[in-house]
């Protein structure tokens, strides 16, 4: 897969909680096309670095581009940029008032002004996708998490979307469940999308990915190929990581 | 009895503006809640600010006063209504205020993750709001908001006192009459229940509908 021009740009990224510096001079790229995971211990900022990329999460310096463009202030311009970026949460975050052809739907009707029939389509084209086809008149809280998870994916995806966003999409997953939404990701890797994907899960790492990022204590450690990353990771705190989750 | 069978037409015409206070307060002070609730959640630090001054003025003003500020000041400022105006006003903005803290509290049930979803989809605040917060703090608040209602509609005989027709002040005529003190209050406190027990029934048979599933 040919990775393009860069789609998403940080440079000399820092952000505090308070007197907590939790991203510490981050420079990440990501080019089009291109699928680059994140992974590292808990608590070392791998969320919260996704989550500044559609300003969830405000960050006190460097900048922060998108599509040649730098991120928005609170606004507008905010929610157009957003529409662009699609993001899978960790705990599905579907609106559980609504049925999940809704789900789809609502935004499709209110931000891209799409018509009911066509908003529709589109959402009923992208259940079919997740295989979810039936599931389309449910209510989030009557699907499994798996399902939901997908439902999720789907939902981000019905905004045509330049880049997906993944924030430790499986974490909240029974493990029989996972391989689903994993499946999901690995098609959406397969059909070119460019993605950034927060994950423990080391297979999708290894076998999905272009670029294996490692954080460790709120910055980054490591920005390299899968199969170097994990046949010979350079630090000792990536190779400590790996040894503790790649054993059992 | 003789006292309601009577002074049938009193009592209706006193019920009657009670019912109308309380309708147009009412829905007065949901409007101005809600928005209010809707300020103090914004984005925007000047709208935060000012839900948190209407609310803090309001709530902590007595009702009686308010009442004196509304009917006494606003003619100084040239705003001239008819007094029932008047006391729709000061008793909706009263209400608001609390309204508006109930409306608050139902945002707060809904979980963060819910308007995280909406805002990264590309809603804008209003539509987030709008579309999928306050449809589902909507259900939290309906008991809470059913009360501060009943309590508008008692509250609406402090009108009684700056001539307005209302249920409580019916007791004048009756009195000035020679009736029965004891059963001109009961036949009173009768049509208060009916308009108190209405609105229960009502808010009983929205959380019914739409109230949080157990």
């Amino acid at each position: 897969m040919a990775v393009g021009e860069p789609l998403i740009e940080l440079r000399n990224v820092n952000k505090y909680f308070g007197a907590l510096h939790v991203l510490q001079d981050i420079d990440l790229t990501v080019g089009r096309g291109e699928v680059v995971v994140v992974i590292g211990p808990s608590g070392s900022g791998k969320s919260t670095l996704c989550r500044t990329i559609n300003r969830l999460e405000t960050i006190q310096s460097g900048s922060i581009v998108v599509d040649g463009r730098p991120l928005p202030e609170e606004g507008r311009d905010l929610a157009r940029l957003r529409a662009e970026v699609g993001m899978v949460f960790q705990s599905f975050n579907l609106f559980a008032h609504r049925t999940v052809l809704d789900n789809l739907m609502l935004a499709q009707v209110k931000v891209r002004k799409r018509g009911k029939a066509e908003a529709q389509r589109r959402a009923r084209e992208l259940l079919d996708r997740v295989g979810l086809a039936d599931q389309a008149d449910k209510y989030p809280a009557q699907l499994s998490g798996g399902q939901q998870q997908r439902v999720a994916i789907a939902r981000a995806l019905a905004m045509d979307p330049k880049v997906m966003l993944f924030d430790e999409p499986t974490s909240a997953l029974d493990p029989e469940m996972i391989n689903e939404v994993l499946e999901v990701m690995r098609q959406l890797a397969r059909d070119g999308m460019t993605m950034a994907v927060v994950t423990h899960e080391m297979g999708f790492a290894r076998y999905a990915a272009n670029r294996v990022i490692f954080m460790d204590d709120d910055r980054i450690v490591e920005d390299r190929s899968p199969e170097e990353f994990f046949k010979a990771p350079e630090s000792a705190r990536a190779r400590d990581f790996l040894s503790k989750i790649l054993k059992h | 009895m003789d006292v309601l069978t009577q002074n049938f037409s009193l009592y209706g015409r006193g019920l009657l503006g009670t019912v109308q206070l309380t309708v147009y307060a009412s829905l007065l002070a949901l409007a101005l809640g809600v928005l209010m609730a809707a300020f103090r959640v914004a984005p925007v630090a000047s709208l935060r600010a000012f839900g948190t001054a209407w609310v803090t003025v309001l709530r902590n003003t007595p009702l009686t006063l308010l009442f004196f500020a509304v009917m006494l000041g606003l003619p100084r400022f040239g705003l001239i209504l008819p007094f029932t105006a008047f006391a729709v006003l000061a008793l909706g903005c009263y209400t608001s205020a609390f309204i508006c803290e109930a409306v608050r509290s139902g945002i707060n049930t809904v979980p963060v993750g819910q308007g995280e979803a909406a805002r990264s989809l590309g809603m804008t605040f209003e539509q987030t709001l709008g579309a999928v917060v306050l449809p589902q703090a909507f259900r939290a608040v309906i008991p809470p908001v059913g009360s501060t209602l009943i309590a508008l509609a008692k509250n609406s005989a402090i009108a009684g006192s700056f001539s307005v027709t209302e249920l409580l002040g019916t007791y004048k005529p009756l009195n000035e009459m020679g009736y029965s003190i004891i059963w001109s209050f009961v036949w009173i406190a009768v049509g208060y229940l009916l308009v108190t027990l209405t609105i229960s029934a009502i808010f009983t048979v929205l959380e019914k509908r739409w109230g949080v599933p157990r």
